[in-house]
């Protein structure tokens, strides 16, 4: 059953297209990415999907309601992690959940009990009374989702959850995310542009790109699609390693000394070749994945990284930077 | 559960509030220096309605005290588009009036305070009469114009998008109204032009009816103050309610 049901959703800014008749549908408990270079339109979805923005064309429903005429329904069966940091720095953790869990109108003792599981899921537990300026950017983004749970939402947007945090609260808040589909069984949006998160969080991924959707589908259809894995291998003889593996690879190149199998699944394949190859003399052999970043190579012609850095996002790191420490 | 946000968002407020020592100290800390320097500067030149110019300016500092804390209680909203949590009050299942209503009874909750803390000084240092009727009433004006001042600030923190306008609004509106208000000379006998700013000046009829309750001395009756200002309470509040259910 889909939660979210999008239907030719468009939003146009002052005529510019931000998001161009996209459509999709999630479905319950599903961990869906939309993945993209900045300026893509991924916000501009979630904050249409979230109400707080309205679209120039609407049919789109998410938990059942209509984005247009049934915004407050929404807003009481979503949560969401914005981008920015959105928390009141002069209150202490629990205040902010506190004020979170009065606002969607939960009763005294759901709140007392509900912002100490939040705060134990988040391991915060420690720090529940200090003042959230004292907070690392981490803290923050932890106590972020946590607030984002407080009212028992059946979807959780997180935009961005792990932009301008290091390596390690990265994996923490991966971490996180993973056990939000486990316990609560909670359907999760949440946009990036680092491909590996996509891949190691997303059960769905939707690729965009200038306001589009330009392949969706599992992370593994997705790096599929591209015609299988590669299999790299050195020898003496190239020829004759190449006509005896023909019948192995979708498609077969030599360069150099270097001959290159594309191959639908390399860990089943290895053994066989190995197997072909018998007494020919090999030097060295090496196994490639796709990644996403070659998918979005394959449908736009560049890579994700190579986007430059846009004015707003490079505003939006330097605020990051300060107001995260 | 409208009642229950508007509730909340109040109580924000004073938790913030008393947690910003240095911001009410500041706020109060102004109030003192016009009454002990201004005041004291001039006690021994002027004598204003067969009362002395300390007695004279006390009411006008304690409306003061209220606009400037309540102006800034509005605008505090920018601040709050600053830090990214006003995007965490807009996105709840709350209308935007009741967001309205809850930081403007906040806003004017804290500056009241304030407002008091003034007011039980210059009674304490009997630069005013004290009278039970009189603070009661003064009580009731304070309220009025901090709700109006909240309100004006909460509309114009609408419009803006960041807080580096917050000096452009001192210097051009709140100085001005401040000034312009009577708290430091007689409003009667001034120039026309003048007069005609005098008498938009919400401020105007706060001070004259806190000094007709204090002091028993005023240019306007009380019940003409009152309404006054009620009037300009009202369509402050029509008009922060408007603009701030335009924020996005």
């Amino acid at each position: 059953m889909a939660i979210i049901d999008v239907r030719k959703l468009r939003k146009e800014f002052n005529g510019l297209v931000a998001v161009d008749d996209i459509s999709f549908s999630v479905g319950k408990g599903e961990i869906f990415g939309l993945l993209g270079p900045n300026g893509a339109g991924k916000t501009t979805i979630i904050s249409v999907l979230a109400t707080i923005l309205k679209p120039t064309e609407c049919e789109a429903k998410v938990c059942g309601y209509d984005v247009c005429s049934e915004p407050y329904d929404i807003r009481g069966c979503i949560g969401i992690v914005f981008q920015d940091p959105s928390l009141d720095e002069k209150l202490t953790a629990r205040e902010n959940l506190d004020f979170h869990a009065r606002m969607y109108g939960m009763s005294s003792k759901k709140r007392e009990d509900k912002i100490e599981e939040v705060l134990e899921m988040v391991s915060l537990q420690d720090r529940a009374d200090s003042l959230v300026e004292t907070f690392s950017g981490g803290m923050r983004r932890r106590l972020e989702i946590a607030r984002g749970l407080m009212h028992y939402p059946k979807v959780l947007f997180l935009d961005e959850p792990t932009l301008g945090l290091d390596p390690q609260t990265r994996h923490v808040i991966w971490k996180y995310i993973v056990e939000l589909k486990k316990k609560y069984g909670v359907t999760v949006i949440l946009t990036t542009h680092y491909m590996e998160e996509a891949d190691k969080l997303c059960d769905r991924i939707a690729i965009m790109d200038n306001g589009k959707i330009i392949a969706l589908d599992t992370p593994e259809e997705l790096k599929n699609s591209l015609g299988g894995d590669l299999i790299v291998l050195k020898g003496k003889d190239v020829q004759k390693l190449k006509s005896k593996l023909k019948k192995f690879a979708t498609k077969i190149r030599e360069f150099n000394s270097s001959l290159s199998l594309s191959v639908k699944d390399a860990e089943k394949s290895l053994p066989k070749i190995m197997r072909a190859v018998g007494g020919d003399k090999i030097d060295s052999i090496k196994m490639q994945k796709p990644t996403l970043d070659d998918v979005f190579l394959h449908y736009t012609g560049r890579r994700i990284r190579e986007e430059k850095a846009d004015k707003m996002s490079k505003f939006r790191a330097r605020r990051m930077a300060r107001m995260r420490r | 559960m409208t009642f229950q946000a508007i509730y909340t968002l109040w109580l924000r407020e004073l938790k913030r509030f008393w947690r910003a020592k240095s911001r009410i100290v500041g706020i109060l800390a102004q109030s003192f220096f016009f009454l002990a320097i201004v005041g004291f500067g001039l006690n021994n030149i002027v004598e204003i309605s067969g009362t002395s110019y300390t007695t004279f300016m006390a009411p006008g500092i304690v409306c003061m005290t209220i606009m400037f804390s309540s102006i800034f209680a509005g605008v505090s909203v920018l601040w709050d588009k600053q830090f990214g949590f006003l995007k965490e009050i807009l996105v709840a299942p709350v209308s935007r009036l009741s967001i309205m209503l809850g930081k403007a009874l906040g806003g004017a909750t804290t500056s009241i305070l304030q407002g008091l803390l003034v007011l039980f000084v210059v009674t304490a240092f009997g630069m005013v009469p004290f009278s039970i009727f009189g603070l009661t009433i003064a009580l009731v004006i304070m309220v009025i114009t901090s709700v109006t001042f909240v309100s004006m600030g909460l509309a114009i923190a609408s419009k803006m998008d960041d807080p580096h306008g917050f000096q452009l609004i001192m210097n051009f509106l709140v100085m001005p109204m401040f000034m312009l208000s009577g708290a430091f000379f007689p409003i009667e006998n001034l120039p026309a032009p003048l007069m005609f700013f005098v008498s938009i000046d919400p401020l105007t009829y706060a001070v004259d009816g806190m000094r007709s309750v204090l002091l028993g001395v005023s240019t306007y009756p009380l019940a003409l103050s009152l309404g006054v200002l009620s009037v300009f309470c009202l369509t402050m509040l029509a008009i922060g309610a408007c603009f701030f259910n335009r924020i996005t």
